[in-house]
């Protein structure tokens, strides 16, 4: 050893002693400074006495002056002198230590006290003077020392726990640069500076390793702290730019983050960066290397998780596609995507997002594969896509179907991008409008692009300006002013108007009785005359409902059995408003025809669910006051989710009220003065709901034969969007059948429907069934509920409970959810009925 | 390029309350003698309506014709005479003067067809009118207000054109020789020189009977509508023979009246398709199609200052106001 080393520890020890026993401030001061000098760039005391002194005295000295620290041992020396020496130990020593025993200390102390708040305060300072740079640096450095994984373990438990530690000692004292919001940030930007001296030491030829800071980001993001990353990152993308030693610092920090941190750090770079180049200058060819950070990159990200954005999953795919390494990995990544996305067991079972998810996914890979990658797995790809668009197809649900009318489109215009487009039928939207756009970028749309860009282009400039001028005071287009007679005036002397109206006109057919209507529409060979026959139905229907009666069932059969003959607009619309007018007018026989003929033979699902659609039209429009009828809409009932609520709503109450009534209230509200205005409110006018009386010629043989299939006709298999359809029918007549006497009976057999039903596979049905439990609620009265369908009650809310836990769909939970408040009402009322 | 007209215009206003089918309409411009402007409607129930432009009301309505449907009105230069055509085979001469409704006056007429009389005003108080005449294919021709029979045109016998479906007197600038353009039931338009009582010139360019004619005598060119799908427009050369100038195939059949403004800027014919109908008379592009009727158009009139007003069996006269007059 060293002869000059015992004679530190004299020094040490005769100076601790001092500093523990002396009350006189002269003999601190002195003894201070001794110590001082082991840590100043003197010259005075050799390099290896410097050393012996930090490596070993130095905790001790430090834990001597904290142990020491009380207001009056400050107050020793007026001017400061001796707090100022005392701070200078922890600031300009070796900052792991010095951080270690303040925490330490700082931890040990109990309470709100001088001496805590006093360290607290230090800590600030030492945070702000960037020591924890130094700290991070300085196990960034080469190593002469054997290290002590313990000590590096601790340090780095105290660096990423700070703020946890000082928020439980100091609890409301806390310091505002400990909050999490305030130190991560902090953090990240340390961790810049200690790359930034990485980078100098590694340009200054000196080996360095970046496996502490590494470890720091590790624990960080696992504790979900990504405020981390979002300093960080930036600070990156411009310092990766343009120099290859740091993009080699950036794939070394990200290489060493410890296995079980990998997925939190990837997961938190990916969000942060918002562009593909940059998220492979910052990872490198990482997923190659690295197992886990493939399984994460490749896998957990698509397939496990849904939750992410759109720019996020275009930067993820962009960046496996930027480098020639990863490629491989985009391609394989595509067929899998592609085989979940086939899976008939994923479309039935997976909630929409993630379908959602995934077919983004797959447009944004095609977007990035190019024509000869694709080749080589036409066939995978051809495979998957036919299956997937077949289950897809099948499906009730119509943002489903479209899926997979979207993705087939793109997918078969990439395979033969020469062959006849395969184009589908399907309403724009705003997913499908960005699942498009989703399709075009990149070099691969670069050929699409091309021919739909300019076109734009030149409609945005040429729009405005061959609009017409328009003089305002009449109905006049200007007229040049020309002289009287000329005859040399310029052709276009006069603006036409628009004559694009100007058709043949073919009024003369029209049938003027219901019976020969009938006879047109059933036999007719002129095509004019069927048209206007159809045309004129409605009207007709409704201004002679005694002939109408006559024919009723007539009538119907011919209307439900039209097919389109002639390409007419609004066909559907017309055939349908017919036949509600007919059903409206003789509700028990038409009625009674309709849901035989539902489980009839020869029938197609179009004309079944035509059926339902009527029956529920012509409910609706029976169950209103009968002046009102006219004004009542006939569009078909939403094919999604039929609320039931929004019915009852759309009654309107601006029924025709006698005069007198009018005068009357407004005499009185010119004679009373109100405190508290809110809109005036008209009282509904009351009527006899005409569809009491019918009511289960609708609903019952609707109920008779769901179980029973037919040749043609299987509810229970093949045909589930009728059932669906069905469900939802029998919900919304359940809902108009309100205040009617046979809502009980009604009730109890929709309730033992829904039972046999209830785990239905398909997402239609079960929405249909939620939604009949509802219409149950709303309709049935609460002691009738009570009285005669307790058992049900219960089994159907048990049920609820579980869907509107587990389910799936996002609609079916929410159904569910709706229907489980009204229970929960129907208590409140119960409750509320039987205390007083 | 549709997109780039303005969509047509609807009707600046409408008059209601005639009750019945309007088969006639014409316009009477302010004068001393009856005030503001009016419009005057005859309408299948016999009835002549005065309507005030002003107040868009009836000032009076003129029962003359025992129920029977009118077929005709025209003011005469005087501004307070009426004549009134009606199919109880009278034509009345109405004194309006100072709110008077009277009739000062009647023609019986011997035939109970459509054809709309005509009238030419030839000094301050003496004029010729052209009326259906007592064989079905000829037309008589009056001074009036004598009454006396001036002549009967006759056509030859190998000619069999048919009944007379339109009339049109007129007279060129130059000569006072009156001339009358006939349109008759086999289509053909014919012209007649009254004074010596001959056929001038003849064409045939419609297949179906003629049902409305109008005549520009500054352009030398008529136009004339059938109960056909073509509008012909004819022209007159200086040696008075009429030749086809010019055809307009329309989209459905059936033209009840054809009327040029008087600026012989535009006309406007009156469809059985319910609609009106708006050409450039000189280039006969078409302008616009106006639809407001439900039922067929009968009658279309021009007023001085460019108003049109078009009476339909819907029982509406609606009124509209397009290219204005300079």
């Amino acid at each position: 050893m060293d002869p000059a080393l015992p004679a530190v520890r004299l020094t040490v020890q005769e100076a601790i002693h001092t500093l523990s026993s002396s009350e006189d401030v002269g003999h601190i001061l002195s003894a201070l400074g001794t110590l001082k000098r082991y840590l100043g760039g003197t010259e005075d005391p050799a390099l290896p006495e410097k050393e012996e002194f930090t490596t070993i005295h130095f905790s001790a000295v430090l834990r001597c002056l904290v142990s020491k620290l009380s207001p009056g041992w400050l107050e020793l020396s007026p001017d400061g002198q001796l707090e100022q020496l005392w701070e200078s130990f922890f600031l300009d020593g070796p900052p792991d230590q010095a951080f270690l025993v303040l925490m330490e200390a700082i931890e040990s102390t109990a309470g709100p006290s001088f001496r805590l708040m006093k360290m607290a305060r230090l800590l600030e300072i030492f945070l702000s003077k960037g020591r924890v740079a130094a700290l991070m640096e300085e196990q960034c450095r080469p190593q002469t020392k054997p290290s002590f994984p313990l000590f590096q373990e601790t340090l780095l438990n105290k660096v990423v726990g700070l703020p946890d530690r000082l928020g439980n000692c100091l609890q409301q004292d806390n310091l505002t640069q400990f909050f999490p919001q305030n130190y991560f940030p902090l953090l990240g930007q340390e961790v810049v500076e200690v790359l930034k001296a990485v980078v100098n030491f590694l340009q200054g030829g000196l080996d360095c390793s970046v496996s502490f800071v590494s470890r720091v980001l590790g624990k960080v993001c696992i504790q979900g702290r990504k405020k981390i990353l979002g300093v960080l990152v930036p600070q990156l993308t411009v310092l990766t730019q343009d120099s290859c030693l740091w993009q080699r610092v950036c794939w070394r920090l990200v290489e060493q983050v410890p296995d079980r941190a990998v997925e939190a750090v990837l997961i938190g770079l990916v969000e942060a960066t918002p562009r593909p180049e940059v998220l492979s200058r910052l990872l490198g060819n990482l997923v190659v290397k690295n197992k886990k950070a493939q399984f994460v990159m490749a896998r957990k990200l698509l397939f496990l998780q849904y939750q992410h954005s759109t720019p996020m999953l275009q930067s993820l795919l962009g960046y496996l596609a930027v480098d020639s390494q990863r490629r491989p990995l985009l391609v394989q990544v595509l067929k899998e995507l592609l085989e979940t996305w086939g899976n008939s067991s994923a479309v039935r079972h997976a909630p929409l997002e993630q379908q959602c998810y995934v077919s983004k996914a797959i447009l944004v890979c095609l977007a990035h594969l190019g024509e000869l990658e694709l080749q080589d797995i036409q066939d995978e790809l051809l495979a998957s896509m036919m299956a997937g668009v077949k289950c897809r197809l099948d499906s009730s649900l119509p943002p489903v179907r479209r899926l997979g009318m979207i993705v087939a489109e793109v997918i078969s215009s990439r395979i033969h991008p020469e062959g006849p487009p395969l184009k589908f039928q399907y309403e724009e939207d705003e997913m499908s409008r960005e699942m498009l756009a989703l399709a075009t970028p990149g070099p691969a749309g670069a050929c699409s692009s091309e021919t739909g860009v300019p076109s734009l282009a030149s409609v945005a400039t040429e729009a405005p300006v061959e609009t017409p001028e328009k003089t305002v005071d009449s109905d006049v287009p200007p007229v040049q002013q020309q002289g009287p007679d000329s005859e040399l005036d310029s052709d276009d002397e006069f603006i036409p108007y628009d004559m694009s109206g100007d058709k043949e006109l073919k009024s003369s057919k029209e049938p003027l009785y219901i019976r020969d209507c009938v006879e047109a529409l059933a036999t007719s060979e002129d095509m004019e005359r069927w048209e206007a026959a159809l045309k004129v139905l409605e009207g007709l229907v409704y201004r002679s409902p005694e002939a109408t009666r006559e024919v009723s069932v007539e009538l119907a059969k011919v209307l439900l059995h039209l097919e389109e003959k002639t390409c007419m607009a609004e066909f559907e619309q017309l055939r349908q408003r017919a036949l509600v007018a007919v059903t409206v007018t003789d509700p028990e026989q038409v009625a009674k025809y309709l849901t035989t003929q539902f489980y009839g033979l020869n029938y197609s699902l179009r004309q079944r669910m035509d059926i339902l659609d009527v029956l529920v039209l012509a409910a609706q429009a029976l169950s209103r006051p009968r002046s009102l009828q006219r004004l009542s809409q006939h569009g078909p009932p939403g094919s999604g989710t039929l609320c039931a609520p929004a019915l009852a709503i759309s009654q309107p109450g601006n029924a025709v009220a006698p005069d007198w009534q009018m005068v009357v209230e407004e005499r009185i509200k010119s004679k009373t003065r109100r405190f508290s205005k809110g809109c005036p409110r008209r009282e509904l006018s009351g009527g006899p709901n005409e569809f009491n009386s019918v009511a289960g010629y609708f609903f019952f043989p609707l109920l008779q034969h769901f179980d029973r299939p037919l040749v043609t006709f299987d509810l229970l298999g093949d045909d589930q969007l009728v059932l669906g359809r069905l469900a939802h029918t029998l919900a919304s007549l359940m809902y108009l059948a309100v205040n009617t006497t046979v809502a009980v009976p009604m009730g109890k057999a929709l309730l033992e429907f829904v039972w046999a039903l209830r785990f239905h596979v398909d997402t239609y049905v079960r929405r249909g069934l939620l939604s009949a439990v509802s219409s149950v609620l709303l309709s049935v009265p609460t002691e009738r509920l009570l009285g005669d369908l307790p058992d049900e009650l219960l089994e159907a809310r048990s049920w609820l409970a579980d869907v509107a836990e587990k389910d799936v769909d996002e609609d079916c939970r929410e159904l569910a959810v709706r229907a489980l408040l009204l229970l929960e009402r129907l208590k409140d009322k119960l409750l509320s009925i039987s205390s007083p | 390029m549709a997109a780039l007209f303005p969509p047509p215009p609807g009707p600046r206003f409408v008059l209601r309350g005639t009750q019945s089918p309007v088969n006639t309409l014409h316009f009477c411009p302010a004068s001393q003698a009856l005030g503001s402007p009016l419009l005057f409607s005859g309408s299948q129930s016999g009835l002549v309506h005065i309507w005030s432009l002003q107040t868009r009301r009836t000032v009076a309505a003129l029962n003359g014709h025992r129920g029977q449907g009118v077929t005709w009105l025209k003011t005469l230069p005087q501004g307070h005479q009426l004549l009134s055509q009606g199919r109880d085979l009278r034509l009345c001469l109405w004194d309006l003067a100072e709110g008077r409704n009277t009739i000062m006056d009647a023609v019986q007429l011997d035939n109970v067809g459509f054809c709309r009389s005509s009238v030419l005003a030839r000094g301050q108080l003496c004029w010729m009118l052209a009326i259906p005449g007592k064989g079905s294919d000829e037309i008589q021709i009056l001074e009036m207000p004598s009454k006396t029979s001036v002549c009967t045109l006759k056509p030859e016998a190998d000619a069999k054109p048919g009944m007379p479906m339109c009339l049109g007197l007129w007279q060129t600038n130059s000569s006072s020789r009156p001339l009358l353009l006939a349109g008759y039931e086999d289509g053909s338009v014919t012209l007649w020189d009254i004074s010596e009582r001959k056929v001038c010139s003849r064409i045939a360019c419609h297949e179906e009977p003629v049902m409305g004619l109008d005549f520009d005598s500054q352009k030398a060119k008529g136009v004339s509508g059938s109960a056909g799908k073509v509008l012909a427009v004819w022209s007159l050369d200086s040696q008075q023979s009429l030749q086809v100038y010019k055809t307009h195939e329309l989209t459905n059949p059936g033209i009840a009246e054809v009327t040029i403004r008087p600026d012989h800027k535009i006309l406007a014919t009156a469809g059985w398709d319910h609609r009106i109908r708006v050409f450039n008379w000189r280039t006969m592009k078409p302008l616009a199609v106006l639809t407001f009727h439900s039922a067929s158009v009968y009658c279309v009139a021009f007023a001085p200052d460019g108003l049109l007003a078009a009476g339909s069996k819907d029982q509406r006269i609606s009124i509209w106001s397009l290219y204005p007059c300079p």
